[in-house]
């Protein structure tokens, strides 16, 4: 039989049960555009988290106190390292693979300006800090090593502080804020970074000098932890491994026992990230695609009962001439237009939906036209995976018996 | 004489039925020569649809021979048989078999769909050629609910010889029909037969049977008399001694 002639039949035969024919679509149409949906969803998380690793710096590795925690029970934090300045100045010096390297306290404290009061992240610093996550300042100026030297109460205001401290789009470069009641003239604005991948705001933060903030707000002696940056992204592990091997001798940890300073590059942070939304991403499609293995499903049922209840027809076109292979073709073309026609649908409402989601949600969603692809082409397979059985079952029919069936 | 177009010998069909087992054929010989006219008559449940339905080759026997057009049916593949039956059979059935929703037109074309070798404009020729013949041109475009009992036969009869086949079956084709129709569809197949085509006919109407050239008369599934009819009836004038039609039939 002419393929156009297969095609008229299947339409004329799925137009004479609209309703049903239009069901069985839907759940075609549902499953295809939870794929594409999903997944758009799943990687668009995926971009957000990797623009906002890449937002951490370039090649940065962040050192904390405490051993590597794997069992989720942690001593507390710094109980037993104590990392002294002189150590940055150490690693500084010997780790060659290492480019530029700050200590760094944190502080939460209490910010005050002529009234307005707010609470926020002051970290102590060196100006290189800057360079290691790649942060500029838009008004104003970075503080220096000579304000290191002097501990100059100089510091860096966030978008989010200046805006809440000095008011929308002031420019607070000048002013003078009180920090735990240390009044800190701010030297500049810090350029806008916005979430990172926890959702936390990148601006809501105080960069001071850190001699300043250790000795005249913390008055303690100890850095809490160090950021440095590797020369380039293949040296990250040896200047990993060199600050490792600084420390440890500054330390005396002996040989074979473990450190209690935990290393973390942005490339563990990077895998670990990417693998917890290639998680999610994948938990997303497999839902997804679960449903449009129901569709698949609907399909089969449907044709099962078409192919049960055309009995006679199939006997009458068995008597007069047609094939198995014309019978099959029938029937799983019949299974093609509604699967491929689902498939369309559903990539329209898949894509419309990704759409939807991001407008309204704000959620990054990406649509690739490669999951639009998979999606469609599993619609189509589904149904000639699901089809192919109800019209083998037909062209099988015995012609008499057919011919008989009530 | 020259070569039967049908033969079968010692054919024998048997149906399981769980414990029973039921005897429909209990060896059937029979031989059929081009251009025959053969009537098969014999009480309900004798077995004359099941040796249709294996002289058609819809269904097949438990023993015996059949040979179809020189060809060992017996021997042939499923699709062997749909080609054989394409090239070669016609069907007509007392509950017509028309596909619904699908044109007059379209039911006589079927059987050429399933041929790689026709053009559609060929095909659409030869279909309404058909209707022309058996007086349906005008009703191409119908739908069989659209059809009276005798018009849904002729489309049958109509869709039964647009691929000229070598042998026309019909069971019981004016068994849902009022007499005058099942004299003018008896018409179309003496026509049909005129013009060379072997007519199988199963009826177990006499009066039918009549306007055979032999009858074949089945008992119990076995063969009990077989032969010429006495005074073959012509449909055309026995249809010209029937009363007028009344108002009501006309309309
Ligand atoms: N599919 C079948 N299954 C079981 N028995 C059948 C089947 N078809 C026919 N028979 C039996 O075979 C016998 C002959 O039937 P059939 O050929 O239809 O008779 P006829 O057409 O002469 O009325 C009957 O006894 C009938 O019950
Ligand atoms: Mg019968």
């Amino acid at each position: 039989m002419r393929p156009t002639a297969l095609f008229m039949i299947a339409l004329r035969s799925l137009s004479r049960n609209k309703l049903r024919s239009a069901l069985t679509m839907l759940g075609i149409i549902i499953g295809v555009a939870a794929v594409i949906a999903m997944l758009a969803v799943g990687q668009g998380a995926r971009a957000a988290v990797e623009k906002s690793i890449a937002s951490l710096g370039s090649n940065v590795i962040i050192v904390s106190p405490g051993a590597p925690n794997q069992s989720g029970i942690r001593l507390e934090a710094g109980s037993n390292s104590h990392f002294s300045e002189t150590d940055a100045d150490a690693i500084r010096a010997q780790a060659d693979q290492v480019l530029y390297v700050t200590p760094m306290v944190r502080t939460g404290g209490q910010l005050k300006f002529s009234g307005q009061n707010w609470r926020t992240n002051v970290y102590g610093v060196y100006p290189e800090y800057l360079l290691i996550r790649q942060w500029n300042v838009v008004s104003g100026s970075s503080f220096t090593v000579s304000d290191e030297r002097g501990a100059t109460k100089v510091c860096l205001v966030g978008k989010t502080v200046a805006n809440n401290l000095f008011g929308e789009d002031a420019d607070p470069v000048g002013r003078t804020l009180r920090i735990k009641n240390e009044p800190f003239r701010v030297a500049g604005l810090l350029e806008s970074k916005g979430q990172n991948a926890l959702g936390q705001d990148q601006d809501d933060i105080v960069i001071a000098p850190f001699s300043t903030i250790l000795h005249k707000v913390l008055g303690g002696t100890y850095a809490q932890s160090f950021f440095a940056s590797a020369v380039s992204g293949n040296a990250i592990p040896d200047a990993s491994k060199q600050i490792e091997d600084i420390l440890r001798r500054r330390m005396r940890i002996p040989d074979g026992a473990a450190s209690d300073f935990t290393i973390r590059t942005q490339t563990d942070i990077a895998a670990a990230a990417t693998s917890t939304s290639q998680t999610l991403t994948v938990l997303l499609a497999s839902i997804a695609a679960i449903s449009l293995l129901v569709g698949g499903i609907g399909i089969m049922n449907i044709m099962l009962v078409s192919v049960t209840e055309r009995t006679r027809e199939i006997g009458i076109r068995l008597a007069v001439g047609a094939l198995g292979r014309d019978i099959l073709l029938q029937f799983l073309v019949e299974a093609l237009v509604i699967s491929i026609l689902g498939g369309l649908l559903g990539v329209l409402l898949g894509v419309g939906t990704s759409a939807f989601l991001a407008s309204t949600q704000g959620w990054a969603v990406s649509v690739s036209p490669v999951s639009v692809f998979v999606a469609f082409g599993f619609s189509a397979a589904t149904g000639i995976f699901f089809g192919w059985y109800p019209a083998r079952k037909a062209a099988q029919l015995n012609p008499i018996d057919a011919l008989r069936y009530e | 004489m020259s070569n039967p177009i049908l033969s079968v010998k010692s054919l024998v069909k048997t149906y399981q039925m769980g414990e029973m087992t039921v005897h429909a054929l209990r060896g059937v010989d029979l031989e059929v020569y081009p251009s025959e006219f053969v009537a098969i008559s014999g009480p309900s449940g004798s077995g004359k649809s099941t040796l249709m339905n294996i002289l058609g080759c819809l269904d097949v026997p438990t023993s015996g021979q059949y040979l179809l057009d020189g060809e060992a049916a017996q021997n042939l593949t499923r699709d062997d048989l749909s080609r054989l039956r394409n090239r070669k059979l016609g069907f007509v059935f007392q509950s017509f078999n028309l596909l619904s929703r699908t044109t007059a037109l379209e039911n006589v074309e079927l059987p050429l769909l399933y041929r790689r070798d026709v053009s559609p404009s060929e095909i659409r020729d030869r279909a309404m050629a058909c209707l022309a013949a058996v007086g349906l041109a005008e009703r191409a475009g119908h739908y069989p609910n659209q059809l009276s009992g005798g018009q849904q036969q002729r489309v049958a009869i109509a869709r039964s010889m647009v691929n000229d086949p070598v042998v026309i079956l019909a069971d019981e084709p004016t068994g849902n029909l009022d007499t005058r129709t099942s004299i003018e569809i008896m018409g179309l197949f003496q026509g049909l037969n005129t013009k060379g085509i072997t007519v199988l006919l199963v009826t177990h109407e006499p009066d039918i049977a009549q306007f055979s050239g032999r009858q074949v008369i089945v008992r119990d599934g076995k063969i009990v008399r077989d032969i010429p009819t006495p005074n073959q009836l012509s449909a055309r004038e026995e249809l010209i001694k029937l009363p007028p039609p009344s108002v009501e039939e006309l309309i």
